[in-house]
């Protein structure tokens, strides 16, 4: 387990590290900020002023070198736009992505799991095929054009619900959130909707899929031939089995959720990262953008270390020490 | 005195997209207290599905068509499954071909028998758990109390089917139907299983119904025998007096071409064709295409008859000239 741990978190090293190069290329491959920063009325003196002052004027190599030892330090750069650090900035914005998130991710649980698991059991009923031809709408109707409709429907012919902002937030341990008022809590109705739809049908058509491979096996039969009831039989001998792919597909859903949580965020005005890494982008602050990249990755890496040690839980035969 | 099992006409159909599939076809058959019988027959003639109907536990598309099943006096078929749950496992348990497969790999050994026990007592988890160990013991796996903690894949094939027999032995059934379970074993532990099933079933006045292919097993374990062949049997009798005068040329030609010490250095007899679909049967008795006694009186069904007290055979032409 420690040595699994130990070399699980060396690998992870090597990725950030390669991370670092690629993120650091890529951003000076997509404009230079000084353009866009300073205004276009600035004479020649004060554009070399800001060029020095901002660090673009040494070569590549050294600003990659001085931005990799800082990173290590922890300060991965100022925003050029704001002045501040910029991790404590995209800190200051991760709750409200990652309140949205964590709701889409729940929806999509508990949705797509009992569907999954009534289409997997009744696949011939018409219930379970309005299931599955609805779940192809899910994952095939673009997030951008959902969330329009949903304002369309739900705040402009209905007006049911609000459609831009996180509403009335309450603070606890210091950070704001939405879900605690129920104003917030109706704010996120459709932006947490508009999130979770492709992920319903993901997990409902994966757990539809296990179903479907799991209830021939014989050890089915067997629990059955052993006179446990239905709901024993599918909540334990079915579901513990096809557990584990869905937690997979979960855990790595709920990254891309927060790292590409950026249309849903632009469609309704949600101030979490990703409408930050969206105007960061559009005014080249480059400082936002790697720190913002950075993030992702530890996120990911940290995620796929919490799946495999859940895989642990789920599947006795997973070891992660080989030598076991 | 009534039999443990009784089965009258029992019809198990399947209706495929191909046609009508009579798996199972007007079987008639009755095993008593502490007895075995042998269900012997080829692949696909319908042993399995058999054994599957007696439990209630034949999956859709199958069904069973017509037939009464006796348990200790009382009709199993058109039992509401509640009523057949209480039963399985509990006086009729049933153990399978592939120990690789009737043990589900994600959950401990210990779970899946206690859930056994407490799906027909209500005891608790030491006292579950106790009889569990019992058992284990009983079937001859040693040290059971820290083999209760270990998953399937941490035991051979073998002592997996030891577990499933073991699982199957927790109530003390009246029937146990054993379809094919040593099949995939190898030799010696096929002895020693078979040996074992024996005395625990004569100890206990279980009976025992042996579905195999393999009439070395059948000769010594049952008391009786039953032959089908392509969904009906063809002959029953005692396990002596059926092996030694095979009535039925079916039975002859299996008997024929098992290879003998005796008949070394000649050609190993065979039965001529291959069994016929069950979708197209030939009309009257199935095994004419096949039969080299055959005639145009086979055309018709042929009925059961008794040839002697104990025996019944189907067939027009059958072999009753030993001496000659």
């Amino acid at each position: 387990m420690t040595s699994w741990l130990l070399r699980r978190l060396i690998q992870a090293l090597f990725v950030v590290l390669a991370m670092t190069v690629i993120v650091f290329l890529g951003v000076n491959v997509i404009g230079n900020p000084v353009d866009i920063l300073i205004s276009p009325q600035a004479d020649q003196a004060e554009r070399a002023r800001a060029i020095i002052a901002l660090g673009l004027d040494r070569p590549i190599w050294e600003q990659y070198g001085t931005f990799l030892w800082s990173a290590m330090q922890g300060d991965l750069g100022k925003s050029f736009v704001f002045n501040e650090p910029a991790l404590r900035l995209i800190a200051s914005r991760m709750p409200a992505t990652l309140e949205l998130a964590v709701t889409a991710v729940l929806l999509s649980i508990v949705l797509g799991i009992p569907l999954g698991l009534y289409a997997g059991l009744r696949p011939q009923s018409l219930g379970g095929r309005l299931i599955m031809a609805g779940s192809i709408f899910g994952f095939s109707l673009p997030t951008f054009w959902v969330g329009l409709m949903l304002i369309m429907v739900f705040a402009v012919q209905l007006g049911w619900l609000p459609s831009t902002g996180r509403g009335q937030t309450e603070t606890l341990f210091g950070v704001p959130w939405s879900f605690l008022t129920r104003d917030g809590l109706a704010h996120m109705v459709m932006p947490a909707t508009n999130l979770a739809l492709g992920n319903i049908a993901l997990v409902l058509r994966l757990t539809r899929a296990g179903v479907r491979e799991t209830l021939p096996m014989d050890y089915i039969k067997f629990a059955r031939a052993k006179g446990l009831g239905p709901a024993r039989v599918l909540f334990v001998h079915v579901m513990k089995n096809i557990l584990i792919p869905i937690v997979t597909v979960i855990g790595l859903e709920f990254g891309s959720i927060i790292a590409f949580a950026v249309v849903t965020e632009s469609v309704f005005a949600w101030p979490g990262m990703g409408k930050l890494i969206i105007d960061s982008i559009n005014v080249l602050d480059r400082p936002v953008i790697v720190a913002y990249l950075m993030m992702i990755v530890f996120l990911f890496i940290f995620i796929n270390l919490i799946v495999d040690l859940l895989y642990t839980v789920l599947d006795p035969r997973v070891r992660l020490d080989s030598r076991e | 005195m009534t039999h443990t099992l009784q089965v009258e006409g029992l019809s198990t159909h399947f209706d495929t997209r191909a046609g009508l599939v009579k798996a199972v076809d007007n079987v008639s058959f009755h095993i008593d207290r502490g007895e075995v019988l042998g269900l012997v027959g080829e692949s696909g003639s319908g042993k399995s599905v058999t054994g599957f109907s007696l439990l209630g536990l034949v999956d859709s598309p199958g069904r069973i068509a017509a037939g009464r099943i006796l348990f200790q006096g009382g009709n199993l078929v058109g039992l509401p499954e509640p009523e057949l749950r209480a039963l399985r496992g509990n006086r009729i348990a049933m153990i399978f071909q592939d120990p690789m497969m009737t043990l589900n790999p994600v959950l401990r050994i210990d779970t899946q028998m206690m859930e056994t026990v407490h799906a027909h007592a209500n005891v608790s988890a030491a006292e579950a758990r106790t009889r569990a160990r019992d058992a284990l013991g009983q079937v001859g796996i040693p040290s059971p109390d820290e083999r209760l903690h270990a998953y399937p894949h941490q035991f051979s094939g073998g002592m997996r089917q030891r577990v499933a027999i073991a699982i199957a032995l927790l109530h003390r059934p009246d029937l146990i139907i054993a379809d094919e379970p040593t099949t995939a074993l190898d030799v010696t532990i096929q002895a020693q299983i078979l040996a074992e099933v024996q005395k625990l079933a004569r100890d206990n006045g279980t009976a025992l119904m042996w579905i195999t292919h393999d009439l070395s097993v059948v000769a010594g374990l049952a008391d009786r025998i039953a032959v089908m062949y392509a969904g009906r049997i063809v002959e029953t009798g005692s396990v002596t007096a059926v092996l030694d005068r095979p009535m039925h040329p079916y039975t002859a030609g299996l008997i024929g071409s098992v290879p003998s010490r005796n008949r070394r250095g000649t050609r190993l007899r065979q039965i001529p064709g291959m069994t016929p679909s069950l979708i197209d049967l030939p009309e009257g008795c199935a095994f004419r295409t096949r039969c080299p006694r055959a005639d145009a009186a086979c055309a018709r069904d042929p009925q059961d008859s008794h040839p002697t007290a104990d025996r019944t055979l189907r067939c027009f032409h059958p072999h009753l000239d030993f001496e000659a």
